[in-house]
């Protein structure tokens, strides 16, 4: 008894769903192995592991039918990994298959063979590639080719010593279009996953093939075909003008990838051709760009993004088109928001009115967050299109008496940026002046006092503005404190009559009663330039001195990087205007080259830093090193199981350097992209403050990632100057102080 | 490129999941919003693919709108239960047209020829030569086409539908009026026809000096043969056109000639945009009163602007109403209205407009008190409806010539639609 139950517990269930698969899968009918394997697919799909089928499945593989045989391959390669030793027993029906008279059947078992990622399987795969890749049908060549890739993902150096690659090679000049498009994907692949092997390299010959297969193959084929004329250095002009003249067709193409394929190979190209030449491909190139906007809202917001790199280089490629552009009801706000970056772009004198009717058509919407841009896309022009900037202030007036708070708030914040450029608009702070207690944003709050102490002079009321906000000093953000701070002291500057209580309750409030180290830092500059006697000018020429107008508020990226991202239109990066090394590493294992990284960094920290490492590992009770990994698996990555495939060692060893840097970037943050951080703010403001005692706004918000750094430097500054008290001193400082913004 | 390809409910349930690469797991379809780079909804199931790489985005969209037109084409439509009835296809399908992450021919008519829902047809892939004869059409040149189509009676059919899109200001300027074409054609013609097809075009009319064989189907007097059509409507700029892949593009960027040899059946040959002298088949005049806080009066006038022959169907008017309102009358001259709360409509329907004819509406919506009363953004009026023998751009069609070794004589047949694309009216 007791040893019937012991054998019991180890045998196999007699009851349940995988019990019934298995009865099914072994049946005498047909029919019901048929629906068995059809029922495993299922539960495989629905994530239960019905690996312990696999002998079972296995027995149907040598079957006629062929969508019976597409399902146990479907099976085979989802569980090979799990039973490597018993994926021999399918090989014999694999290479019969190869050899199949019915090219489908041919195509499906080399397709297969290519995706069962066993070693012992790859073993066997010589011959029966060799073969297909040398197929009558092209069918099968086709394939054959995608699967040389895959066998070089697999195992590199038997890929190179079986002459797969030269195969491959030759196989461009093949006179089926499909098999050139497949080869030129698969050499593209092997390409960028080795750069070293230089495997696609691109001749007069092969040149010429490929323009061939261009009109002849698949959409897809195409976007290949294209996506490797882009990367191709043309020999000469002539070269490059014979691609763009090849290429421009495309854009007529149905499909939107096909279009924007073939506008990055004549966009990266058209450089080479004479200027008359390119002028006419950039005409060319607008409608059907314009024509993508129509599409599908996925298709439209990437094909937005690269209009907007487009329009960053060519600025003038869509002056006509702004109509386009105009955000229609229904529009996902993804698109919206893009549109209206687009709009301001091309906004010029000609199109402004148009332009600025329907920015305030929008800024009256109710989403708030597409309002608010909208108002700072008028703003935008104000200060883009000087003719147009008091067409935008009246608008902006408009907007700001229909009482909207939210809109109200941004439009005071665009409005400073506005006085930055414009300083003669003053006639308008009264307007201004009247909302104030409806601003309830730090920023809106901080940019109506700014306004105040920069006209305090011209407005009669503007000590007891200013003195209401002194009242409740310790209640507002640190952000508006600043400015409370430095408006008080431009007013006392200005009318020291009517301000000396003020100056002197703001600086007290600031210093005594304040805990953030830069309110308190400021405050005590303040005081001791105030409290310098000897020369009352150096005050001024410090905390009054002329601001250095804006240019543009128009967020761009930093050349450099866009001619990198130039290089990647249509790609994921050209949709994050990130360079792809920021999201991905180099070549396939990117991902796993960055995860390596993070942990690295993650070791070497707790190297440097063991006590606090070994407080962070007594918290969590695990040792540094372990922490470490279960952070970087929290973060980073959805399957990272410590098992890399074996390719992954190979590719490491062989450009560990390449990665080390792939992975770096990843953790700095991207000078351009995104609003930059909040304390970033923080100190650029700060910084702003001290010197042109404005902390307006960054001229371009791509200083975030210099502004720390440069804070700090001029905190330096500003503690040797105050020390001297002159004027070489001060104009000195002036001078380091507008290179400094110029920078931004 | 492509890791995988996931379809889920809208549950977040799993219901396809095809791995390319051995970078795409199945604890991924966990936590998929994690480089996630796609996921166009579509009915109830929303389409996913992943990569790790740094993918052709657009490629990546492109094909997942594919994949949803190729579900369509083969189960009607593609929606949670069409995925769970058919997931077997649905995996032979994801194997074939997607090899390694790279999309390969994604031609329903092609695939149709050896991929099939019934048992009974994959039969004819199994036989060697069929299948090799198959292949050999599904890698050539000419993938869409068999070589071997017979018809005793040799037609060819070609609508040409526009859509046309309007936005006009509260002032009633227009801000933007532009139209979507697209020439559907359905060919039923034997063997390997060579077909030329020629437009009103302005660039082509300059050029070109054939004359047109097109013979019009229905009444109307918009279109007609070549000759009468070039002395009656002037010509067209289409800003932008794109073709079918069938369609030699060379040859139009050279000479603008649409050359192409068609697939079998019906097919999309082409789509333009135009954007010059855009006629607008409806005016549209809207007067919307807010009466204090607790009523709205509409006063609604629209008006046919083409040919008093003509007449258009299912007209269909909408018209916003606050978010609070309770009740609202109606007082129409044609056509009828109803409130729809569901979608803070008025909706007003005319099943068939006369030209020339103009039909008012008057409206009173009462609202609601509210305690806290948020401003009402008043969407725009939309418009929806169907024009026979109307094209909004004056595109038409001079000839389609069809040259055939067998030299037959082919019928060919045209009609114009014009619809509302997003025609819509601020107010």
């Amino acid at each position: 008894m007791a040893m019937n139950k012991i054998r019991g517990a180890f045998a196999v269930p007699r009851k349940g769903e995988t019990f019934e698969l298995r009865a099914g899968l072994v049946s005498q009918y047909a029919y019901e192995r048929k629906e068995s394997i059809q029922k495993t697919i299922m539960a495989m799909t629905l994530g239960k592991d019905v690996s312990a089928l696999f002998p079972d499945v296995l027995k149907n593989i040598a079957t006629a039918d062929l969508e019976q045989k597409k399902l146990v391959y479907l099976y085979l390669m989802n569980y090979a990994k799990s039973h490597p030793d018993l994926c021999i027993l399918a090989v014999n029906t694999f290479v019969q298959d190869s050899e199949d008279p019915n090219p489908l059947v041919r195509a499906l078992a080399i397709r297969t063979m290519g995706c069962i990622r066993v070693e012992k399987m790859v073993d066997y795969m010589e011959e029966p590639l060799r073969k297909t890749l040398r197929d009558e049908s092209p069918y099968v060549r086709k394939t054959a080719a995608i699967c040389v890739a895959k066998l070089f993902d697999l195992n590199p150096s038997m890929c190179l010593e079986n002459g797969f690659l030269e195969m491959l090679q030759e196989m461009i000049g093949d006179p089926n279009p499909m098999v050139v498009a497949n080869s030129v994907t698969a050499l593209a692949e092997i390409h960028h996953s080795a750069v070293e092997l230089g495997a696609l390299q691109i001749t007069a010959n092969t040149l010429r093939k490929m323009l061939m297969a261009l009109n002849e193959c698949t959409e897809w084929g195409r976007v290949t075909i294209l996506s490797t004329l882009a990367e191709y250095r043309a020999a000469d002009v002539k070269e490059s003008e014979h691609i763009c003249e090849r290429v421009a067709p495309q854009f007529q193409h149905v499909n939107a990838s096909v279009v924007l394929a073939a506008v990055k190979v004549v966009f990266l190209h058209m450089k080479y051709v004479g200027p008359e030449l390119a002028k006419t491909y950039l005409k060319k190139m607008a409608p059907p760009l314009v024509t993508l906007v129509s599409s599908e809202p996925e298709v439209q917001y990437v094909a937005l993004r690269n209009i907007d790199l487009l329009l960053q280089k060519q600025p003038d490629i869509l002056n006509k088109e702004l109509r386009v552009f105009f955000c229609k009801y229904n529009d996902p706000p993804y698109v919206k928001f893009q549109k209206l970056e687009i709009m301001v772009r091309i906004a010029n004198d000609r199109n402004v009115d148009q332009l600025l009717a329907e920015l305030k058509e929008y800024a009256m919407e109710v989403d708030m967050d597409f309002v608010r841009r909208a108002v700072k896309a008028i703003g935008q022009v104000a200060i883009k299109i000087e003719s147009a900037s008091e067409k935008c202030v009246n608008t902006l007036l408009d907007l700001i008496n229909l009482k909207v708070n939210y809109v109200v708030q941004e439009a005071i914040v665009v409005i400073r940026d506005i006085f930055r450029k414009y300083p003669g608009y003053e006639g308008i702070i009264p307007t201004l002046c009247q909302c104030i207690d409806e601003l309830d944003e730090p920023n809106a709050r901080a940019a109506l006092i700014w306004i105040v102490g920069e006209y305090a002079e011209k407005i009669s009321n503007a000590g007891d503005i200013l003195g209401s906000f002194v009242d409740g000093f310790n209640e507002e953000f640190s952000q508006t404190q600043l400015q409370i701070l430095t408006a008080v002291v431009k007013l006392f500057l200005k009318r020291p009559e009517k301000a000396q209580g003020l100056v002197q309750r703001v600086l007290q409030a600031a210093t005594a009663e304040n805990d953030n180290p830069d309110v308190r830092d400021r405050a005590y500059i303040y005081w001791r330039l105030l409290s310098n006697t000897s020369d009352q000018n150096a005050t001024k020429s410090i905390v009054l001195s002329d601001k250095p107008p804006i240019v543009t508020t128009i967020h761009s990226l930093p050349p450099a990087l866009l001619e990198q991202l130039l290089q990647e239109l249509s790609t994921l990066s050209s949709v994050y205007h990130k360079p792809p090394e920021q999201f991905v590493g180099q070549g396939r294992f990117g991902a796993d080259a960055v995860q390596r990284a993070a942990i690295e960094e993650q070791i070497q920290n707790a190297r440097e830093n063991p006590l606090a490492a070994a407080a962070a590992a007594a918290v969590s009770g695990t040792t540094p090193s372990a922490q470490a990994q279960n952070n970087v698996e929290n973060l980073l990555d959805i399957d990272f199981d410590g098992g890399a495939p074996a390719s992954v060692q190979n590719n490491a060893g062989g450009m560990s350097g390449l990665e080390g840097l792939a992975g770096t970037p990843v953790r700095v943050q991207s000078p351009a992209v995104g609003a930059p951080a909040p304390s970033g703010n923080n100190n650029l403001d700060d910084l702003l403050g001290v010197f042109g005692d404005s902390g307006a706004s960054q001229p371009s918000s791509s200083g975030a990632n210099g502004s720390g750094a440069a804070g700090d430097l001029m905190n330096g500054f500003s503690g040797l100057d105050l020390s001297g008290t002159t004027s070489p001193a001060n104009d000195n400082q002036k001078k380091t102080n507008e290179d400094i913004l110029s920078l931004f | 490129m492509l890791s995988g390809i996931l379809i889920f409910n809208q549950k977040g349930e799993n219901l396809i999941f095809r791995a390319f690469r051995s970078d795409c797991r199945p604890r991924l379809a966990d936590i998929f919003r994690i480089q996630v780079i796609s996921n166009p909804q579509h009915e109830n199931i929303y389409l996913v693919a992943v990569t790790k790489s740094n993918a052709n985005a657009a490629l990546v969209f492109e094909f997942l709108y594919r994949l949803i037109m190729l579900g369509k084409s083969y189960f009607g439509k593609l929606d949670e239960e069409a995925v769970k009835n058919n997931f077997v296809l649905i995996y032979e399908l994801l194997d074939e047209i997607l090899d390694f992450g790279y999309p390969q021919n994604t031609d329903p008519d092609t695939l149709k020829m050896y991929i099939t829902t019934e048992g009974v047809k994959s039969a004819i892939a199994n036989s060697p030569t069929d299948s090799s004869r198959i292949t050999m059409q599904a890698t050539g040149a000419q993938s869409w086409r068999r070589a071997d189509i017979k018809y005793r009676k040799n037609e060819a059919f070609v609508d040409v539908i526009e859509d046309v899109n309007l936005l006009m200001s509260a002032t009633g300027t227009v801000l933007r009026a532009d139209v979507n074409g697209q020439i559907v054609m359905r060919a039923y013609l034997t063997g390997t026809p060579e077909c030329k097809f020629g437009l009103n075009d302005r660039l082509l009319l300059d050029t070109s000096d054939t004359t047109g064989a097109a013979k019009s189907r229905g009444g109307g007097g918009t279109s007609g043969a070549g000759k009468a059509t070039r002395a009656a409507a002037g010509s067209v700029t289409l800003e932008d056109c794109q073709f079918h892949q069938c369609v030699k593009l060379g040859r139009f960027d050279a000479d603008r000639i649409i050359s192409f040899v068609p697939p079998d059946g019906e097919f999309e040959l082409m789509r333009y945009r135009a954007t010059e002298n855009v006629n607008l088949p409806f005016k549209v005049h809207p007067i919307v009163r807010e009466i204090g806080t607790t009523k709205v009066e509409y006063s609604v006038a629209i008006k046919a602007n083409y040919s008093a022959k003509l007449f258009a169907t299912n007209v269909v008017i909408r018209i916003p109403t606050p978010l609070n309102t309770a009740t609202t009358t109606e007082r129409t001259s044609q056509g009828r209205a109803k409130y729809e709360p569901e979608h803070n409509n008025i909706v007003w329907k005319i099943p068939r407009f006369s030209g020339q004819a103009e039909f008012v509406l008057n409206a009173e919506a009462t609202l609601t008190s509210m305690t806290h009363q948020k401003a009402w953004s008043r969407p725009p009026l939309s418009l929806s409806f169907s024009l026979l023998m109307f094209t909004s751009s004056g595109l038409l069609v001079r000839y389609l010539k069809v040259f055939e070794k067998s030299n037959y004589s082919s019928v060919k047949w045209v009609r114009y639609m014009t619809r509302a694309g997003s025609y819509e009216i601020r107010f």
